[in-house]
């Protein structure tokens, strides 16, 4: 089972929502932070880093010698990442999203494979589980290349079997998308405030349409605002797990624990999402997902 | 046979200079020696996630443009305009595309070096 802790905005606490479900975890467990324009997973995890690799991407490379300038590969690109124009040939790198399709169609041959760096990858231990992780390089904007090359060792780390939980990006961009569109259940973290409702609302709307099974975590419960509580019944989005408002949890938080570990009461509030993240992914029948 | 494009708003000399270039309504080309305008619609670059700059720089390269007048220019299409050898006039956004000829004419608009605005669609 793969699970995608994901939020409309950033800073409502999706982060420690994802650690403490690691921890509180009841069986082998890979924590995968998606969020890789800032990822933070592991200042909560601290795990134990045992490799990493670079993340690169194949971008043209053009030898003009045999380039008759037709247009074919300007033609086919449709992120204008590779322009003719007259006798001239120009490539942006940081506009190509890898997808090798102007080196199948060149006639001449003129263009070869080259290599642009977007971050890293690396990969580890935690105390429970393993820890993945993908980190974009500064002033890079192409995620979603390097979000693919962490969900292919994803695959191969889970291969032996065992959970995942993903730290999906915020927001409703293309990067979150991208990152809960393998789960198979979806957990939005929120909080009760008026700019945390509108940005949940957007999620959910976009979330909505890839018929996973979703539920919702609202982080610092009890600060008034209700509309969620009334949104999440009329769309019948249950609500798995409420974590309060409290000054003991935001400290913790601030120096990077996890709140599962703040007090008995919030592990048994994890332990519990937990058991209800299993039967959302598998109504009525374990041991199969539902969604397969 | 020296020609210009000027981003605007609308295909005649009085329409209202656009300050984008890659997202340019469209551009009035002008022959500076006969002095007849040619209307090319930008409407296909609008649509673009990405590349609007390039795509445009395409569509006025092709019109054998030498010069452009405009208001705010990208790195990547600044990039494009000097590899295709189009100088830019940026920085002309509140006039019109007359006024804009003309300060160009009188000789008052200076040759960019270098793109004016961040990088973003
Ligand atoms: S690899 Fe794909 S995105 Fe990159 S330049 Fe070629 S066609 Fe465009
Ligand atoms: S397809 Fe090949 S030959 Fe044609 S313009 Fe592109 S690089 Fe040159």
């Amino acid at each position: 089972m793969i699970i995608a802790v994901a939020s409309g905005k950033g800073g409502t606490g999706k982060t420690t929502v994802t650690a403490s479900l690691a921890t509180v975890w009841d069986g082998p467990v890979l924590a995968v932070d998606l969020d890789v324009e800032e990822p933070n997973l592991h200042l909560f995890l601290q795990p134990t880093i045992e490799g990493s690799a670079p993340a690169q991407l194949t971008v043209p490379v053009v030898d003009e010698a045999r380039c008759t300038y037709c247009g074919a590969c300007a033609d086919l690109c449709q992120f204008k990442a590779i322009s003719v124009m007259g006798q001239l040939l120009l490539t942006f790198p940081e506009m190509c999203h890898g997808c090798g399709g102007c080196l199948a169609v060149c006639p001449e041959q003129a263009i070869s494979p080259g290599q642009r760096e977007l971050g890293e990858i690396s990969w580890g231990k935690t105390g429970g589980g393993g820890f993945l992780s993908g980190r974009l390089r500064l002033g890079e904007a192409m995620s979603p290349p390097l979000m693919r090359q962490v969900k292919a060792r994803l695959n191969q780390m889970l291969a032996a079997g065992g959970d995942a939980i993903i730290d999906a990006p915020p927001g409703v961009s293309c990067p979150a998308v991208n990152a809960v569109i393998d789960s198979d259940v979806i957990l939005l973290v929120t909080e009760p405030t008026p700019f945390g409702f509108h940005d949940f609302r957007l999620a959910w709307e976009a979330f909505a349409s890839l018929g996973k099974p979703m539920g919702t975590v609202v982080n610092r419960a009890g600060l008034g605002h209700e509309a969620i509580y009334r949104f999440c019944e009329e769309k019948g989005l249950p609500i798995l797990a409420e974590i309060p408002y409290d000054r003991v949890i935001a400290e913790a938080y601030a120096r990077g624990r996890i709140v599962a570990e703040v007090s008995a009461e919030l592990q048994e509030t994890f332990v519990s999402l937990l058991s209800q993240v299993r039967d959302l992914a598998e109504p009525g029948c374990p041991g199969q997902a539902a969604h397969a | 046979m020296h020609k210009i494009a000027i981003t605007s708003e609308g295909p005649s000399l009085d329409d209202q200079l656009d300050p984008r270039f890659g997202r340019a309504a469209g551009f009035v080309v002008v022959d500076l020696e006969t002095m007849a305008t040619q209307y090319l619609d930008n409407g296909q670059s609008q649509v673009m996630a990405q590349g609007a700059g390039i795509q445009a720089t395409e569509l006025i390269a092709r019109a054998g443009v030498s010069c452009l007048l405009t208001g705010f220019v990208g790195p990547k299409a600044f990039k494009a305009l000097a590899a295709v050898g189009i100088k830019v006039g940026q920085n002309l956004e509140g006039l019109t595309v007359r006024q804009a000829v003309e300060r160009f004419q009188a000789g008052q608009v200076e040759m960019a070096q270098a793109a004016n605005r961040e990088a973003g669609r």
